[in-house]
């Protein structure tokens, strides 16, 4: 038993320590926000612009670097979204003063 | 920096991606859970384009700059009954986003850190973040296309569950053909386009074909789904890129839209396949059988308005009626009202009320109902039976007490328990059927007064009453 463990295998451990963390942290999160829930993972899921990034800078102008960068624009569109819609929807869930007249 | 620093940064870029979902476990540590996914984010990229500083970075910039210009648009425009279509349109970018990614994987895999040609092992995953992504983005136009109500411009967009004859089988076979494609791509030796393109055109069609059956009213199922989907594909492309925050992030959105999709079915008591499989929904507006031979009894909003200011505790069901009707700001301000008659006015909230996860909460929120009274219905079930007065508002199956009645179609379906109370107020615009097609005892109780018209016209009515 000598060698380096193959990356795939540690992908794997990542991975399925990662969706344990995930099943404990997400039954937690309460039902009255799960909406915001849903548009924080959008968000956080548009981290795929990582890849995007990488496919996009290289020097030449090619097909990979062209889908890379229309791959930024999406993912883009996700993170500046995600992240905003949820500050919004989070801010209405504000508590409001006790006697707070709405008018 | 170096890959291990680079590779540390990432790690702590994950870590704020647990503390943001772990922020929302309430509405107080939910806005600094946003504001730590976003320090999480920003980090990400940093650390990203710190790498590739090199290279050419004038479309990356101009690419962040009109996507985040759009995004920010988007995010600020959008109203909160919106929330459902714009979710899922989010879903579909992020799905394209790992189809695209995939490509420039098999065009250039050196860009990534993997040897050109890239590894088998790393193919399998670059197949399945693909194909996972590519069924995210047309299962998500879909989906935007059912919620946003397109279905008079397309057919595909309706939101009655579209059905052919051997559906499933044409399903399973173009999955199947769409494998063998993906096998084929896995052990050919040189960059394989022809298979690549084949199976992900192949995914692209079974998006579409999946989520066409799925009725209307199973749409809350079907977005926590796809919010699964785009999770998985950005961890699949995590697995083949070897990028450990990827995987996390993905893996964390993916576990998250599985158990929002367990809650849905769970609060519908529908199994998952049968969800998927669809058809259910279709005979959506039928008006019930023999309606008119049962006696109902119908008041006016006055008669409603009377039996609310005098009463001591209301409890008031929201449904998706109350949605489509626009109605929560004129709800908030009858319950601002009937409160300061000194009636205990609350909210009582469905899983599945809305058209996705938490929706009526949010718009609840938004009409600034504040969410201390607004209660999820295990903790009010037990209060119905000592409250004067339910006012249920354009719900229908989620009130309907057939579900505790062994063998009809929803027995077991947990539902508010509405007709507990010693009076029921019932808002409907017709005596049509909900979701389930089924007639519902509840209209039909001693105790309760249907008040017929429009839930938004009938509220204000009510308080102008009051």
């Amino acid at each position: 038993m000598t060698g380096t463990v193959d990356p795939t295998i540690i992908n794997l451990v990542v991975f399925v320590l990662a969706v344990f963390v995930g099943y404990h942290v997400i039954w937690n999160v309460t039902p009255a926000l799960h909406t915001p829930l849903m548009s924080l993972t959008n968000a956080i899921s548009s981290v795929i612009i990582v890849g995007a990034l990488l496919a996009a800078a290289v020097d030449a102008l090619d097909l990979g670097s062209t889908m890379g960068i229309i791959a930024i624009g999406l993912a883009s569109v996700n993170v500046a979204g995600g992240f905003l819609v949820t500050q919004r929807m989070l801010e209405m869930f504000k508590k409001k003063e006790p006697k707070g007249e709405p008018k | 920096m170096t890959v291990n620093q680079v590779a540390l940064a990432y790690l702590v870029a994950s870590i704020f991606f647990i503390l943001a979902l772990k922020g929302l476990s309430s509405p107080e540590s939910a806005r600094r859970g946003n504001l730590l996914g976003m320090i999480g984010m920003a980090l990400a990229v940093l650390t990203t384009l710190s790498i590739i500083l090199g290279g050419r970075l004038e479309f990356v910039f101009l690419a962040m700059l009109i996507g985040g210009s759009i995004g920010a648009f988007v995010a600020r425009r959008v109203q909160m009954t919106q929330m459902p279509e714009t979710v899922a349109a989010m879903h579909s970018l992020v799905g394209m986003a790992a189809v695209l990614i995939a490509v420039a994987a098999v065009n250039n895999p050196s860009a990534f850190g993997v040897p050109d040609p890239m590894p088998t092992g790393n193919r399998l995953e670059l197949f399945i973040g693909t194909f996972v992504g590519a069924i995210t983005f047309t299962g998500s136009v879909i989906a935007f296309g059912k919620l946003a109500g397109l279905g008079k411009h397309f057919r595909l967009f309706s939101s009655a569950p579209v059905v052919f004859k051997g559906q499933h089988l044409l399903n399973l076979a173009l999955a199947l053909v769409m494998v063998g494609f993906g096998v084929a791509f896995f052990l050919a030796t040189d960059k394989a386009w022809t298979p690549f393109w084949i199976m992900t055109g192949i995914a692209f069609a079974l998006g579409v074909l999946i989520i066409i059956p799925i009725g209307g009213a199973d749409m809350p199922v079907v977005i926590s789904m796809l919010n699964s989907y785009s999770g998985w594909a950005a961890a699949g492309i995590g697995f083949s890129l070897n990028n450990s925050m990827l995987i996390i992030a993905g893996s964390l959105v993916g576990s998250s839209g599985a158990i929002l999709s367990y809650i849905m079915c769970r609060a519908m008591n529908r199994a998952f396949i049968s969800v998927i499989l669809g058809g259910f929904g279709a005979a959506e507006g039928t008006a019930a059988a023999g309606a008119d031979q049962k006696q109902v009894k119908s008041g006016s909003a006055d008669d409603a308005a009377f039996l609310m200011s005098n009463a001591e505790s209301v409890i008031i069901v929201p449904g998706y009626g109350l949605a489509v009707a626009r109605a929560q700001h004129s709800v908030k301000e009858m319950a601002d009202k009937l409160v300061k008659k000194g009636v205990n006015v609350r909210f009582a909230i469905h899983p599945v009320a809305g058209r996705m996860p938490g929706h009526m909460n949010v718009l609840l929120a938004e009409a600034e109902v504040p969410y201390d009274l607004v209660y999820e219905m295990d903790d009010i079930n037990n209060e119905f039976s000592t409250t004067d007065v339910v006012l249920v508002l354009g719900a229908n199956d989620v009130v309907n007490p057939l579900a505790h009645q062994q063998g009809s179609a929803i027995y077991g379906m947990p539902i508010l328990e509405a007709h507990k109370a010693r009076t029921v107020l019932v808002n409907k615009r017709s005596m049509a059927v909900g979701y389930a097609g089924l007639d519902n005892p509840l209209f039909y109780m001693d105790r309760t007064m249907m008040v017929f018209g429009d839930a938004k016209k009938t509220v204000e009515d009510i308080v102008k009453a009051i």
